[in-house]
């Protein structure tokens, strides 16, 4: 209180009239803010600015559990190395087991198909990304990654792990970025049950390891340990990654909407890596397009569920990408992205290594 | 007097950025909930210790980067620390005078318009978090404000 009374002396002469001018002033600047940044990229460019100048101090902020996790991992004992060489290899085993007959399906897909070779994976490339670990905010599922626009990574990218679908970017800056968590609020994604084909939208439930679906009727068909996958709709997510398993079925008498939990496959609580994808404009799979490409992570209920999926039959007439640079294709797959952002490698990846000269363009 | 005018300039500038580093800092569970707003805390204090030192300037510039720092719309917690500071800086002289424990009153209820601030922004831009979680920081704040003055008040006043 005695530091108090020191500074009331020279706090007199300009109290008049500074605080209401500028209180003005600054009040009418945040809402100016505001209103430019709820209007889309309006202020990305100062975003992307301020993401690279704040990146360093979230480093640094971040680096004693980083150094913990080092630290812990240069100490691992023998014994527990070849525990952990053990256990991988028999991973590997199981999934090189599940993975043999992979290469025949997709051949016989694409001959069911009407092509005459097997389709290119729908993921074209894909790029591993640290989490750094920084609050962002309690309320708001979200992550930084140590990757940004340098890398190629561009606005509203999906990330996954590798049990399902993780997010997808939401702010990129030159050397990181932020994620959105399917379970954030704020997030939704088109998905289908893969049992019944059933489409609906699965909402973040906010408490961090749920997902809700919020619009489903009560009569839907739909049990608890069905597995829902993205639907493709939305323009972000491609068709048919699994994003979460339905935990609980409530059905009142009285509410007309059933009460749907599911838990994401990924897992959000414990990560390190994240994977931020590339897709394949031009693959049936892709993420379809929307008019505008608005509302990717905002209100569900906006988001127009019509959209049909790309038709098959347009597919890959792989050799024309292979002689023109595919930009006039892969625009519509990624609408937020400034010319910019879009990443070097894609034209690349569209045509794939190996099918491009076999396949002809003729069903 | 320009000299001691100046000193407190430089201590607001490190002390707002030390609150900084608190805010982001990862916490456990249960201490990430009850996280007091470091950094509106530090920005309040200035505004009623030293009131043209930082002022509104510097609630405005604290709560750009809170916004930055936590992903919100840019000017959301500009506006809601914009608005504390004003109030602050108004009545500076009355919140000195009051002992310790209104003054953590005051600051609760400071804290309180600070988010809900914060909240109503939340919902006009299409995502009202109402998870009662984001209310415990405003009681966390009021009970650590007069170990907050203590310490900040150590880091100028002349020895």
């Amino acid at each position: 209180v005695a530091a108090f009374g020191g500074g009331a002396k020279r706090s007199l002469p300009g109290r008049g009239i500074a605080p209401g001018f500028r209180f003005t002033l600054y009040a009418a600047l945040s809402i100016v803010l505001m209103f430019l940044d709820q209007r889309r990229g309006w202020l990305e460019q100062a975003r992307y600015v301020l993401s690279g100048a704040a990146y360093p101090l979230q480093l640094a902020v971040s680096s004693p559990t980083a150094a913990w996790h080092w630290m812990q991992e240069s100490y691992v004992t023998r014994a527990e190395l070849q525990a952990q060489n053990v256990q991988l290899r028999e991973r590997e085993r199981a999934l090189e087991l599940k993975t043999l007959r992979f290469e025949a399906l997709a051949r016989e897909n694409g001959e069911l198909r009407g092509l005459k070779d097997a389709l290119p994976p729908v993921a074209g490339r894909w790029l591993v990304a640290e989490v750094v670990n920084v609050e962002l905010s309690i309320l708001r599922q979200r992550l930084l990654i140590n990757r940004g626009s340098r890398n190629g990574v561009f606005k509203a990218q999906a990330v996954m792990d590798a049990r399902g679908l993780l997010g997808q970017t939401t702010h990129v800056g030159p050397w990181s970025a932020e994620i959105i968590l399917v379970t954030d609020p704020q997030h939704a994604v088109p998905v289908q049950i893969e049992r019944t084909g059933l489409r609906t939208i699965a909402v973040g439930a906010g408490d961090a390891e749920s997902l809700a679906l919020p619009y489903l009727p009560a009569n839907a068909d739909v049990k608890p340990g069905d597995l829902l996958v993205t639907s493709g709709l939305g323009g972000v997510f491609p068709q048919g990654y699994p994003v979460a398993r339905i935990a609980e079925v409530r059905r009142d008498a009285v509410q007309p909407l059933a009460q749907i939990r599911a838990t994401p496959l990924a897992q959000l609580d414990q990560l390190h890596e994240v994977m931020l994808v590339w897709f394949e404009p031009d693959h049936p799979a892709a993420p379809a397009d929307l008019a505008g490409g608005e509302a990717k992570t905002g209100n569900a209920r906006l988001q127009p569920q019509t959209a049909p999926p790309k038709a098959p039959a347009v597919h890959p007439d792989a050799s024309a990408p292979a002689t023109t640079p595919a930009a006039p294709a892969k625009a519509p797959a990624t609408p937020a992205a400034t010319p910019a952002t879009v990443p070097p490698a894609a034209p690349a990846a569209v045509t794939g290594p190996a099918q491009a000269s076999t396949a002809s363009p003729q069903p | 007097m320009n000299a001691r005018l100046a000193e407190p300039r430089g201590r607001m500038l490190f002390t707002s950025f030390l609150a900084l580093i608190l805010s982001v800092l990862p916490l456990p569970g249960w201490l990430e909930i009850a996280r007091p707003a470091f950094l509106v805390l530090t920005v309040l204090y200035w505004s009623i210790a030293a009131p043209r030192a930082g002022g509104i300037a510097l609630g405005f510039a604290a709560g750009l980067a809170l916004d930055v720092f936590q992903g919100a719309v840019l000017g959301q917690h500009a506006l809601a620390l914009t608005v504390i500071t004003y109030i602050a800086v108004r009545e500076h002289q009355k919140i000195r005078s009051k002992p310790a424990f209104q003054q953590a009153l005051i600051v609760f209820g400071a804290l309180v318009v600070y988010e809900f601030i914060v909240f109503a922004i939340d919902g006009w831009s299409g995502h009202p978090v109402t998870n009662p979680v984001r209310w415990v920081h405003t009681i966390s704040g009021a009970v650590l404000w007069p170990l907050a003055t203590a310490v900040l008040e150590r880091s100028h006043t002349p020895r």
